[in-house]
């Protein structure tokens, strides 16, 4: 194999003029940047988070952001060193900075009201914690809408250890979504009318929607995405296409491309026309290397990939919004002052029957709904597993039937009867417990399902949630190439925790477009009651159910999901999954660090619309509460 | 005096709207770990802020769905808005609509209490006032919302202060020819309960509207627009105006502008 030369990012002794105003020199084009790389490494870091005016496209906008650049500075760790972090706050408003994907005590997380208050306007916060793992992170506000007009930067951790991916060049590849409105405007008119930034809606010309199952469900096809080219400039790192980030290569180089999605509300489906990647990361975690010509990336996920151009070509490395109404191209080539051809932006994609939970999907391709859960890819026929879902379905609709099932539970598995008093208070839980069957695997966890809320906040409960982990995502079922599905991804190496879960924790993801309004269970933040607890200590199997008609990347703090894709015990490890529309998911977690953590769908106006939660894990019961928290800080 | 009514019955929908939107003091917290690192006082207000902003904010809303000049044989300007505050399940809600024309205005002001009571639908109770051609105060309950095939509906029961009932339902929907040229078809028919003379109504269906308006949206929130409105009495109202030698039917001309803010 080649030998590695791990910091030769964005190399470049070509200096022209810079077109993009105000951007830290490793997102400096190649044609743009001088030699060396401007990242911030070391263990102790000073942030300072300011308002200030920045150019996209060629257009004069106002940023807030890290450092006084878009993206911030990159921030390099090593494995096993203990950092410190100063965060200066140079606004009049609140800020705050959340290490995306980092396992750290929770005090240190930067969620304001979760895991603490938050960062005053004139005031610092010291974030100091031990860096405990490798790979390509990102950091960003999770203060009001700052996300959204610049306050996010990339994170690579290097391991300590020999890194498993040989590279011989790298490029962080920031993808975002920029606006020239106030963020808080934007949302306020998706409020006033959800749809208003859609221009793309059923005609007289593509009347698809306004009749139909769509039409009287008040739904409509053509609804893949909230916030859409009409507003958005899409960029890479801060660079629109007309900005052209470029980026270099000599023929025949391993090229490391660290993807990071740090848009506020774009997925993106990402490609390099006529050069196949090789993805060797996902969510910082090391993958078993699978090639693929194209994948979607939602909000918060991270790929990296390996790309070995042969030639000397100019390539374009396209990122196309889900909904297509706009992409973004950089370039990458061997030659200097090279820019990539655009492709032409492809059709528009409609939603399917199946995105509402009546499509071809059948109650046999439930993969991940399995009580068992590890081995089981193949298209399950167990008569017993489809009764399963169908008594699941059922407690949804009859509650008499749910206190039945719950008091049956009650008596026949005394052992978990502690557990029972978690539900949520604020909405009823209905206990949908199974007694191991005599014919079944052995252990079975015990579910828990909260009757959904259904209020004027939810439209729509799915009559038959299905795996989707095999398909591609939205738009991208017939392009012609491959395309990654999360059923491909393997860790590198086995997962730690091989326990089955003990009980599994079904939550749905709801939503009323019409009103903007979305929920898990239709409750929203702002009227949740109680937390999801968790115990130290606990293996559980969480299970998202998605009654939208949207993707959503869900995002849990402080652990990593293990996605029930089939993979045994190399299970991809995540920060950040991609429900699809209609999908039911199932991940298992391991509840390893004692404290409050976020939890929260990652489009930011879905999160700021009330699609958060907050998970806690509760230290067992002989732990003086927080001391071991005090001791890693 | 129906002024003061007026004004009391909005204070009272604020109190409502404010009160019922604001979360009830929860305790114990929903969580509560920072507590000991960073103190109570300092968490609970941050704790708060973040729920309160995630899902508890409170929107304000005004469109002018009708803001236009109608041409014919009288010429009048004639408008159709609403503007609504609050938040997601909990508004307050104002409705006018009206028309000047000489000898022969209409001026109404709507106050309601809003509740969304199901996805597409919100129930409303409040006051309407008239201001032309007479003085007259009405308790208003309306049911607003999306239809299946999406078309919105507004329809509403007024009783006013001297007893008599009427009803109206409006109904529109939005057909894109394009993204930007859009065809609006709506209706308003107007029903009473009883004879009402001072408003030359008589009981039965009293009279409709039937228009459509073509807009090109230069942005979602700006459209200018051209229509025609079919204007008629109905049933005996018709009769009894058609006897007092008023014109019961009129096709209209109509430029306006829709916009929201």
């Amino acid at each position: 194999m080649r030998h590695t030369t791990r910091r030769n990012l964005l190399k470049s002794t070509l200096a022209l003029g810079c077109s993009a105003a105000l951007l830290p020199d490793w997102a400096r084009s190649a044609a743009t940047s001088s030699a060396d790389v401007n990242s911030l490494a070391g263990t102790e870091f000073d942030l300072a988070v300011d308002q200030f005016p920045v150019q996209v496209g060629g257009i004069r906008g106002r940023a807030i952001g890290v450092n006084g650049t878009v993206p911030a500075p990159l921030l390099r760790w090593r494995e096993g060193d203990h950092i410190t972090l100063n965060v200066r706050n140079n606004l009049k408003t609140e800020t705050s900075i959340h290490w995306h994907g980092i396992l750290l005590p929770f005090h240190m997380d930067g969620v304001p009201g979760v895991s603490f208050p938050g960062i005053s306007p004139g005031e610092s916060f010291r974030y100091h914690f031990p860096v405990k793992q490798a790979g390509t992170y990102w950091y960003h506000s999770h203060s009001g809408l700052q996300e959204q007009i610049g306050h996010y930067g990339p994170i690579i951790i290097d391991p300590a250890g020999r890194d498993p991916v040989d590279y011989d060049r790298e490029y962080v590849v920031m993808l975002s979504d920029w606006t020239f409105m106030s963020p808080h405007k934007l949302f306020l008119k998706l409020k006033k009318d959800a749809e208003s930034l859609n221009f793309n809606r059923p005609t007289l010309g593509k009347p698809a929607g306004l009749g139909g199952m769509w039409g009287a469900m008040r739904m409509s096809p053509r609804d893949v995405a909230d916030v859409t080219g009409a507003t958005y400039t899409y960029v890479i790192n801060g660079h629109a296409t007309e900005d052209n980030f470029a980026m270099h290569y000599e023929p025949g180089e391993r090229v490391r491309l660290r993807i990071i999605n740090s848009s506020a509300m774009t997925l993106f489906n990402v490609r390099i026309p006529g050069l196949p990647m090789t993805v060797v990361q996902s969510d910082g975690l090391d993958l078993e290397p699978v090639e693929t010509d194209e994948f979607q990336i939602g909000v918060a996920e991270t790929y990296d990939v390996i790309v070995q151009p042969e030639s000397s070509d100019t390539l374009a490395f396209v990122a196309e919004s889900i909904d297509r109404s706009g992409q973004v191209v950089a370039t990458l080539s061997s030659r200097a002052r090279a820019r990539a051809a655009v492709p032409p932006i492809r059709p528009r994609p409609m939603l399917t029957m199946a995105d509402m939970g009546h499509g071809q999907h059948t109650m046999d391709s439930h993969d991940a709904m399995h009580p068992d859960g590890e081995t089981h890819t193949q298209r399950a026929s167990h008569a017993q597993h489809a009764d399963m879902a169908h008594g699941a379905e059922r407690l949804q609709s009859h509650s008499t039937d749910a206190h039945t099932m719950h008091r049956d539970m009650a008596s026949a598995d005394r052992d978990h009867s502690e557990m029972q008093s978690e539900g949520t208070p604020g909405h009823e839980m209905a206990h949908a417990g199974h007694k191991p069957d005599p014919h079944g695997p052995s252990e079975q966890p015990i579910k828990y399902e909260a009757a959904v809320s259904r209020g004027p906040g939810v439209v729509n409960l799915v009559e038959a949630p299905a795996s989707r982990l095999d398909e591609p995502g939205i738009g991208l079922e017939a392009v012609g190439h491959r395309v990654l599905r999360y059923s491909q991804l393997r860790s590198l190496t086995p997962n730690p925790d091989a326990r089955t879960p003990e009980r599994e924790v079904v939550l749905h993801l709801t939503s009323n477009m019409e009103r903007y309004m979305w929920s898990f269970d239709g409750v929203k933040f702002s009227e949740v009651t109680q937390s999801i607890q968790f115990q130290e200590g606990e293996r559980v199997r969480l299970t998202l159910v998605n009654d939208t008609m949207m993707p959503h990347p869900i995002h849990l703090h402080g652990m990593f999901f293990e996605v029930d894709n089939g993979a045994g015990a190399h299970r991809p490890r995540k920060h950040t999954v991609i429900v699809k529309p209609a999908e039911k998911l199932s991940v298992d977690v391991t509840a390893e660090h004692v404290g409050d953590w976020a939890f929260h769908c990652h489009l930011l106006y879905h999160m700021h619309a009330g699609m958060m939660q907050v998970v806690s894990i509760l230290p067992k019961p002989e732990h003086v509460p927080h001391e071991h928290d005090q001791h890693e800080a | 005096m129906r002024l003061v009514m007026c004004i009391w019955a909005a204070f009272w929908a604020t109190t409502v709207v404010t009160v019922a939107n604001a979360e009830a003091p929860e305790e114990p917290p929903p969580w509560s770990q920072a507590d000991e690192i960073f103190g109570a006082d300092a968490m609970r207000d941050a704790r708060d802020k973040v729920l309160r902003n995630s899902g508890g904010q409170s929107f304000g809303f005004l469109l002018f769905n009708q803001f236009e000049h109608q041409f014919g044989d009288d010429d009048r300007f004639s408008w159709n808005g609403q503007a609504n505050w609050g938040g997601d399940i909990h508004k307050l809600w104002f409705k006018s609509e009206g028309h000047i024309e000489s000898g022969d205005d209409e001026a109404e002001l709507q106050a309601l209490y809003s509740r969304a009571v199901a996805p597409f639908w919100n129930l409303q109770v409040g006051l309407r006032q008239d201001f032309e051609p007479d003085n007259l105060t009405h308790f208003v309950v309306a049911a607003n919302g999306l239809a299946p095939y999406w078309f919105e509906v507004d329809a509403s029961l007024f009783v006013s202060d001297e007893g008599d009932v009427t009803t109206r339902i409006e109904s529109e929907y939005e057909l894109l020819i394009t993204q930007r040229w859009i065809l609006q078809p709506r209706i308003e028919l107007n029903a009473s309960g009883s004879d009402i003379a001072s408003r030359q109504v008589a009981s039965g269906f009293t009279d409709i509207d039937v228009g459509l308006r073509l807009r090109y949206a230069f942005r979602r929130e700006f459209a200018p627009y051209l229509g025609v409105e079919w204007q008629s009495a109905l049933g005996e109202t018709r009769d009894m105006r058609s006897q007092a030698g008023e014109d019961t039917a009129e096709l209209k001309i109509l430029l306006g502008l829709r916009a929201w803010f």
